[in-house]
């Protein structure tokens, strides 16, 4: 039976860009240029990698976003995906984690899947949260920060490496997956891949396709309220020295008498 | 007064200083109740009563060491039926967060990560969080359920509030999601004897100024002269000089101490998310354009292999 793997991928503003918030303290994604979020291209990577080892596989690119958040989709398919899913209501704008993950999981039930793989956090929220939210509503393993990861006999074993040891972990698929910065460098899409993602298929669903209430969702329906967003203001100019060959002395100095030392 | 729940990090019973920092927030919300789970777990009490937990829930099972977060969730969540806190605190480590986050929609709570510091609030606790790279500071509530809030490293200091620090057993029974991602074999790291990089109080990283794994070695004895933890950029650790566990920035860990220095690191977006916080910043670079100079207090426009050795020499012989 075919291995179903189900990528989900978060269309991000540009991390390089002058990323800001809107009036409403959700994102804002109008002035910024979006894509892919970096640390997505890693699951995607991970995802095609299982598949090419399996006898027979499936990799569906999910995302929850708004209309442009399709160019993502059609990054991971010319990198190789298979099929893609876009979850776009215009009742979703501002969701939060709690509610993504709720939306992720209904879609990846509809979808059908013995393996979600995920990336270890977006560039742009950072909470790194939704793999372990996909897990528990699911109802099945959760096999996170791998920066290692293997599928075989129905098994999934992955390295995890912490701060304080490195785990070897094992579980029964189905499960969810999520993959560091650490598990292989992505690939590039070929202009092969590139001309054949226009040809590959994209569903778009709603809310009502997945049985969610716009309550549940939205800024509305959010578990988190975020109530102000400031600025960081700019730091201090600093005093610049050049080194004449007193530079690490002077250095110390200053440290000296900022009571480092 | 409510009671606020706070989960405790800690090896074989020693706990950990986030831990500390968590008690200090918390006791801004409520009376603390710590959770200690895992080997060694009685052994928290003494020093989480000294930090103002009025008592210490504890539970060893061999099942948090042999399966993953799920049965540490199991826990939480038995103590917070037993609490009914007005808030959970965690600590935000990787699997702080993961933790946290079942717990949050096991209970119908909203989740907030990475607070750097905590208030209590009309409506419920308020939240200080850093975006987008640290140039933002948003302030934030959970607004449905019991607030879940994991909270970063050196969000606040540790301070002394004796409190009861009663023991209790919690009472644990598993679900049975609890043994679904087994833990076939751990491997401690090798200790280096410095501090940990996100609790240190100051940090000193090397970039790709640094040029060569051997050559860490400078960065590592001005750390060690000056106590501190030792970081790199992405490029360096990319070039294989120095472990990923080391890692500053985006994709790495994002450290906030009272002094950072920064050595042949150019300051790219991604290096900033993790360290521009820091207290203090200082850089040595070569390169007088580059754009960790626009955050420092104090940059020195040179060579790191002439300045880097000079100062941790002048910082021994200060030092005495």
């Amino acid at each position: 039976m075919s291995l179903r793997i189900v990528v989900t991928v978060k269309y991000v503003p540009d991390a390089t860009g002058d990323r800001h918030f809107a009036d409403d303290l959700t994102v804002d994604r109008d002035d910024v240029d979006g894509l892919l979020s970096e640390l997505d291209e890693y699951a995607v990577e991970q995802a095609l990698q299982i598949a090419e080892n399996a006898d027979d596989a499936e990799v569906t690119v999910l995302t929850v976003g708004p209309e442009d958040a399709k160019d993502a989709l059609r990054k991971a398919l010319s990198m190789g995906a298979d099929k893609a899913i876009h979850v776009e209501d215009d009742d979703l704008h501002g969701t939060d984690a709690i509610g993504t993950s709720l939306v992720l999981a209904k879609a990846i039930e509809k979808a059908g899947y013995d393996l979600v793989v995920s990336g270890m956090a977006s560039t742009d929220g950072t909470a790194g949260v939704v793999p372990a939210l996909l897990a528990e509503r699911l109802g099945v393993p959760q096999v996170t920060l791998l920066s290692e990861v293997s599928v075989e006999d129905g098994v999934v074993t992955g390295r995890r490496d912490g701060d304080t040891a490195s785990e070897q972990l094992q579980a029964q698929l189905p499960a969810v997956v999520s993959v560091t910065d650490q598990s292989g460098e992505a690939r590039y899409p070929s202009f092969k891949g590139i001309m054949a993602a226009k040809k590959k298929p994209v569903e778009s669903w709603d809310l009502s396709d997945l049985e969610i209430d716009a309550e549940e969702v939205g800024l509305e329906g959010a578990w988190t309220k975020v109530e102000t967003a400031a600025e960081r203001p700019a730091r201090t100019a600093g005093t610049i020295v050049k080194d004449e060959g007193e530079g690490g002395k002077q250095l110390a100095e200053f440290l000296a008498s900022q009571k480092f030392i | 007064m409510a009671e606020v729940l706070v989960y405790v990090d800690h090896v074989d019973g020693a706990v950990r200083k986030p831990t500390l920092e968590l008690l200090t927030l918390a006791r801004r919300l409520g009376e603390p109740v710590a959770v200690a789970l895992g080997a060694g777990a009685e052994n928290t009490a003494s020093a989480l009563a000294e930090h103002g937990a009025v008592k210490v829930l504890t539970h060893d099972a061999p099942e948090y060491a042999d399966y993953l977060v799920v049965p540490k969730v199991d826990a939480l969540q038995a103590a917070y039926e037993q609490v009914s806190p007005a808030a959970v605190l965690v600590p935000s480590s990787a699997e702080g967060k993961e933790i946290a986050a079942r717990l949050a929609v096991r209970i119908g709570s909203g989740i907030i990560t990475d607070a750097v510091d905590l208030e209590a609030g009309d409506e419920g606790p308020v939240a200080t969080q850093s975006a987008f790279a640290a140039s933002f500071t948003t302030k934030s509530r959970v607004s449905k359920g019991t607030p879940v809030i994991t909270v970063k490293p050196n969000s606040a200091a540790v301070e002394a509030a004796p409190a009861a620090g009663a023991v209790e057993a919690l009472n644990v029974s598993f679900s049975d999601k609890a043994t679904g991602t087994k833990v076939t074999g751990r491997t401690p790291r090798e200790s280096t004897g410095r501090p940990e990089l996100t609790e240190a109080a100051i940090v000193v990283s090397g970039g790709r100024g640094v040029n060569g794994a051997e050559n860490f070695a400078i960065i590592e004895a001005l750390a060690d002269s000056l106590g501190a933890a030792v970081g790199a950029s992405r490029a360096a650790v990319d070039a294989g000089w120095y472990p990923h566990t080391n890692q500053v920035g985006q994709t790495g860990k994002s450290v906030s101490p009272q002094l950072y220095i920064a050595s042949g690191i150019s300051g790219a977006i991604q290096h900033r998310a993790g360290m521009q916080t820091s207290k203090t910043i200082v850089a040595i670079n070569k390169d007088s354009e580059a754009p960790i100079f626009d955050l420092v207090d104090y940059g020195v426009v040179g060579d790191l292999f002439d300045v880097v050795p000079q100062l941790t020499e002048e910082v021994k012989t200060r030092k005495g």
